[in-house]
């Protein structure tokens, strides 16, 4: 390739004074970081909604509809907490793919903006600080969580697990569980200097026993008391029990109401403090 | 569009400006000032501290003592606001792969509050003058290292910055990439646009700075024009000679007097004088014969070895 001197490229120029008022990034930096993430999320849209959907499907076809038609045969249609396994499953299923929506968007680019493509550092080269990064990454994993349980609630509304009446409550119940979650990984993932298989770690010792034993598929009080404390800990559990109570009523303490609520948003308000200190400490490199 | 003059505003002016990570001293107490449409380099070798300087005028990295103001303003306090007015070129490009280039210019000029109808103007432009128009809707993963290069310095200019900075800009590009964007850079300068510039390459200080600054070690060795530096520290030209390696220290000690300084590198001696091919002369007549010889001018590379002893590229 050669250079071109036939034609003179034309530059108008205004200048950086005149032309950006500082003000306006300051105030809407995480607005744009979620744009950019939105934006790329939009190149991958077919996989985000089949890989979105197609797990919590997967689940809510075998488990909620095979082994639920077992469950009813055996204990009959009011077995758990006196309604169907579908209904009772429904929630916690929600919960998942809140959880999973939200994951995805804060481990993976967050690696890609520190160390693959080091995105971050473009962004703060602006007047985008680091805690507007923070929260734009945090904005676009919601607004993904959000689509996610939101279809999920549809096709839950089409088998009849859940009533219309519950959507907005489930929504807002799963999405706080996507929040608690994805804020302390999001803070996890930030400490992280190369994919060295850490995630996949993640995925089978944290993700998916939290999914297995957090009172998903069966009561928690089901389980030796030794591994209830996972259910404790874990904002599955947490989310699916508010779930529950909003979608059929199942009865809920007060103080018990008070710790799930308390759990879920304790954790996204640790995990976010924590990724705007690790966040500013490695941009400031 | 404001042109530079000796009464230019100050664009950048550094007092005992010290960064230091635990023990290490990355930058140790350097004085400069940089006036508005000046072109003003940064040189000096891996590890000199350039970058870290870089970080703390691009106000992203705090620094550790010593005082800065970078558009009549402290980076400490006032970053962002700062930042809105810069233009970043990084030495590692940090494009977004996964979109495409025209989709890169779009979200960097939004991150200023820039909008999209008059990003849809400038990104036509900035296309036009990175020589990528035909690389528009091109993901930047198919662009070679030449084009993702122009593209992040075109990033670095969408919000028509006050200041643009720009690291090691053609580290790691073949000679045609680079003499491109040299080009392109040049234009920069003749628009009026302020540029600091780190590198290691001495041709590309001399072809795109006013002034520069020498570092070494954390510290400035000497600063100047490229012209005022070679005057300065280094003779008009430069006689290289070699005697092979094992040779070259025995002879050097007949050469002494001949030019007015010598210079003994492994593999050649360096004999700095105004005339190199009378120098040649009076190396033959005392019957020593190199394998190979060759004048040229004196370069910043020489004023580099002058000042640290040690060559810019190591």
């Amino acid at each position: 390739m050669s250079l071109d001197t036939s034609t003179e490229p034309k530059m108008t120029w205004t200048g950086a004074k005149t032309l950006v008022d500082p003000q306006v990034a300051i105030k809407r930096g995480a607005l744009y970081v979620a744009e950019n993430r939105i934006m790329n999320m939009l190149k991958w849209w077919k996989s985000v909604i089949a890989f979105g959907l197609g797990n919590p499907t997967l689940y809510l076809l075998s488990i909620g509809i095979g082994i639920g038609a077992l469950v009813d045969n055996s204990v009959g249609s009011n077995g758990i907490d006196g309604v169907s396994y579908l209904t009772f499953l429904a929630p916690a299923l929600l919960v998942t793919a809140g959880i999973q929506g939200a994951l995805d968007e804060v481990t993976w680019p967050t690696l890609e903006g520190f160390t693959w493509e080091r995105t971050f550092f473009a962004m703060n080269s602006t007047s985008i600080t680091a805690r507007q990064i923070v929260n734009g990454v945090m904005l676009a994993a919601m607004a993904r969580c959000v689509l996610q349980i939101f279809l999920y609630e549809l096709c839950l509304l089409a088998f009849g697990a859940i009533s219309w009446q519950s959507i907005p409550g489930l929504l807002l119940v799963s999405a706080s569980a996507g929040f608690g979650f994805s804020a302390v990984m999001l803070a996890f993932a930030a400490n992280i200097k190369d994919d060295d298989g850490i995630f996949a770690i993640v995925g089978r010792f944290v993700v998916t026993p939290m999914f297995m034993f957090s009172g998903t598929f069966y009561p928690i009080t089901s389980l030796p008391i030794y591994l209830q404390w996972i259910g404790w800990i874990s904002p599955q559990w947490h989310g699916t029990n508010l779930g529950r109570s909003l979608s059929y009523g199942m009865p809920v303490e007060n103080w018990l109401f008070i710790l799930h609520w308390s759990l879920l948003l304790g954790m996204g308000a640790i995990g976010l403090l924590l990724a705007y200190r690790i966040f500013e400490k490695r941009l400031a490199k | 569009m404001p042109k530079k003059s000796k009464d230019a505003e100050d664009m950048i002016v550094a007092k005992g400006l010290t960064k230091v990570y635990g023990d290490f001293k990355a930058v140790d107490g350097i004085d400069f000032t940089v006036k508005r449409g000046e072109s003003f380099g940064l040189l000096g070798p891996n590890g000199a501290g350039k970058s870290t300087t870089m970080k703390m005028i691009a106000s992203t990295s705090q620094r550790s003592g010593g005082e800065l103001l970078i558009l009549g303003k402290d980076p400490n306090k006032h970053g962002p606001e700062i930042r809105a007015h810069l233009g970043v070129v990084p030495q590692q490009d940090n494009l977004d792969r996964e979109l495409k280039v025209w989709e890169n210019l779009m979200v960097y000029g939004r991150y200023f509050g820039l909008s999209r109808k008059f990003l849809k103007g400038k990104i036509n432009e900035l296309l036009e003058f990175a020589q990528l128009v035909e690389k528009r809707n091109n993901k930047v993963e198919e662009l070679s290292g030449g084009m993702k290069r122009r593209l992040t310095i075109a990033r670095g200019l969408v919000n028509e910055p006050e200041i643009l900075m720009l690291d090691e800009p053609t580290t790691g590009l073949d000679p045609q990439a680079r003499h491109i964007l040299w080009d392109r850079l040049f234009r920069l300068k003749e628009l009026g646009v302020t540029l600091v510039i780190t590198t290691h390459y001495m041709d590309e200080a001399e072809q795109l700075c006013d002034r520069l600054m020498v570092m070494d070690k954390g510290k400035i060795m000497a600063e100047g024009s490229p012209a005022e530096l070679i005057k300065k520290y280094s003779s008009k030209e430069v006689l290289e000679v070699r005697f092979g390696s094992e040779n070259n220290a025995t002879v050097a000690e007949q050469l002494k007097g001949i030019g007015d300084r010598l210079e003994i590198l492994p593999d050649r001696i360096l004999v700095y004088t105004d005339n190199g091919e009378k120098a040649l002369e009076k190396i033959v007549k005392k019957n020593l014969h190199p394998v190979t010889s060759l004048v040229r001018r004196s370069s910043l590379e020489d004023v580099f070895l002058r000042l640290t002893g040690r060559s810019l590229v190591e």
